[in-house]
């Protein structure tokens, strides 16, 4: 017998489950956060960095208990341009030179002139944790978040991996798994297609008292976290005594995953290898700015609407009395 | 009774009405286009409709309608306790509208702070605040056809006039 869905049921079906997912969530990490209030950010010196991997290897095991385990066969989806995104076999799982679902941390390698020689510079890449991060703002489910240490994060349990937040990601950072997640309780052949993930920085662990352990297991010391003024101090700090340059200070408006270089983000950003799970070093302006200073219009708005109405309740009222005193 | 008072007298009454199905058309349109259906559905395909499938777009539009209508609410408002009041009254199914728009727009509100940097929600509040939006919108799209099946307006004439 076939199943008709009508919009009523759709819409009940989406509460009743969302309603459902809220109630047995995880409680919000509070403990995450800095003691001031202010967000974490980490600093990553490329010049450190000698592509050992340590931190991805530490990445994938901390965070194995976090990674998709889909049902197959997949739900049959319509229409037919929604592509199926798996890295649930053996060979996807094992993929290490970009982001996946299973990979949130990837080393990045460059060949680029350092004073003169040639120099193979790596570096690990991984969510910049914007300060106003699209993805999060954007989200239209409220699966991918903001916690108040400046980490964002994408709740595997209420995700519907419509992709949205990587389609607004300056980087593209977020990666699909299908087979995963509500969609499937909802209406997995209509509406969702699995489960983004990308770093959630280790929210739990930081949560904690523990580091991240990307930074925990890195054997080089190339990153560093802290609050973010004084990880941009720092980055700061080195900018002027060593001469490197900064990245994610201004970028997107800001986030908490700073870079430095002892090349221009130009130079290294042509020297890699850009694509798919494979974010680049673009100058990124503020994706956000149009709409706060929007939000700041919307302030003002009922102001002008009712100096407009007083002017027009003025003017008839004014009229009208006009009108009165020349009949009478 | 002067022209001057008579109904028809108030430009409003002609040009509210498309200019608020105008604005709640593009709200929930943009609104709509939040989720990622307009290209999966190809209706961004359609010829002059690509805009429905960029995220940013829809969003500033979708901004752009609140500031409008919030602008917009206000005059309404002081028009009407200004100038109509004592012609008219409001009906039931205009208290119905009133108090799902005013819904959507608490929503909306909170939807907006959410989405300013430093201003952090609880995830719970998070997932509340987005799918009431979308539930009380579509309310008003539901109420509103009822109402324009059964001809129920805003405003009543007051007995007397």
């Amino acid at each position: 017998m076939s199943k008709e869905i009508s919009r009523r049921s759709f819409i009940k079906g989406s509460l009743v489950a969302a309603c459902a997912t809220c109630a047995s969530q995880v409680p919000l990490p509070a403990s995450a956060k800095t003691k001031d209030g202010q967000e974490l950010a980490t600093l990553i010196d490329i010049r450190k960095c000698i592509g050992c991997e340590a931190c991805v290897e530490a990445c994938r095991e901390v965070n194995d208990f976090k990674y998709p385990e889909p049902e197959k066969p997949f739900p049959r989806m319509y229409p037919n341009r929604v592509k199926v995104a798996d890295w649930s076999d053996e060979d996807g799982r094992e993929v290490r030179d970009r982001l996946t679902p299973y990979n949130w941390l990837s080393i990045q390698w460059a060949t680029v002139d350092v004073d003169g020689e040639e120099t193979e510079l790596s570096f690990p890449r991984r969510c910049m944790h914007c300060q106003n991060p699209p993805c999060a703002d954007l989200c239209p489910w409220g699966a991918a978040r903001k916690l108040e240490n400046g980490i964002t994060v994408i709740h595997s349990d209420i995700c519907l991996g419509g992709k949205k937040c990587q389609v607004v990601c300056p980087w593209d950072i977020p990666q699909r798994q299908t087979g995963v997640g509500l969609y499937l309780d909802l209406l997995p052949s209509l509406a969702g297609n699995g489960v983004m993930y990308k770093c959630d920085r280790c929210y739990n662990r930081i949560a904690e008292g523990e580091l991240p352990a990307c930074i925990e297991e890195c054997p080089e010391d190339v990153q560093i976290i802290g609050p973010r003024d004084e990880i941009v101090a720092e980055a700061h700090r080195l900018a002027e005594e060593e001469g490197v340059y900064i990245y994610g200070e201004t970028e997107n408006g800001g986030t908490n995953t700073l870079y430095v270089s002892p090349v221009p983000y130009e130079t290294l950003n042509q020297a890699i290898s850009k694509g798919p799970g494979q974010p680049h070093f673009d100058k990124v302006e503020d994706q956000m700015a149009h709409a706060d200073n929007l939000a700041k219009a919307m302030l003002i708005a009922p102001f002008a609407g009712l100096a407009a109405a007083v002017g027009r309740v003025y003017k008839v009222s004014k009229k009208l009395g006009d009108n009165t005193g020349e009949a009478s | 009774m002067t022209p001057e008072t008579t109904p028809k007298a108030f430009s409003e009454l002609t040009y509210f009405k498309p200019l608020y199905l105008l604005l709640l058309f593009i709200m929930g349109l943009t609104g709509f286009g939040q989720m990622p259906i307009f290209k999966r559905y190809y209706i961004a395909d359609i010829p002059g409709l690509a805009w429905l499938a960029d995220f940013y777009a829809t969003h500033y539009i979708h901004y752009i309608g609140a500031v409008i209508l919030f602008g917009f609410f206000v005059y309404a408002a002081v028009v009407y306790f200004g100038l109509m009041r004592k012609q008219f009254r409001l009906t039931r199914a205009a208290y119905v509208r009133i108090a799902l728009l005013a819904a959507i727009a608490i929503t909306g509100i909170f939807r907006v702070l959410k989405n300013l940097p430093d201003v952090v929600f609880s995830p719970l509040f998070t997932m509340v605040i987005d799918i009431s939006h979308l539930a009380f919108m579509m309310f008003l799209m539901v109420f509103g056809i009822i109402f324009m099946i059964s001809k129920k307006g805003w405003l009543d004439k007051k007995l007397g006039f």
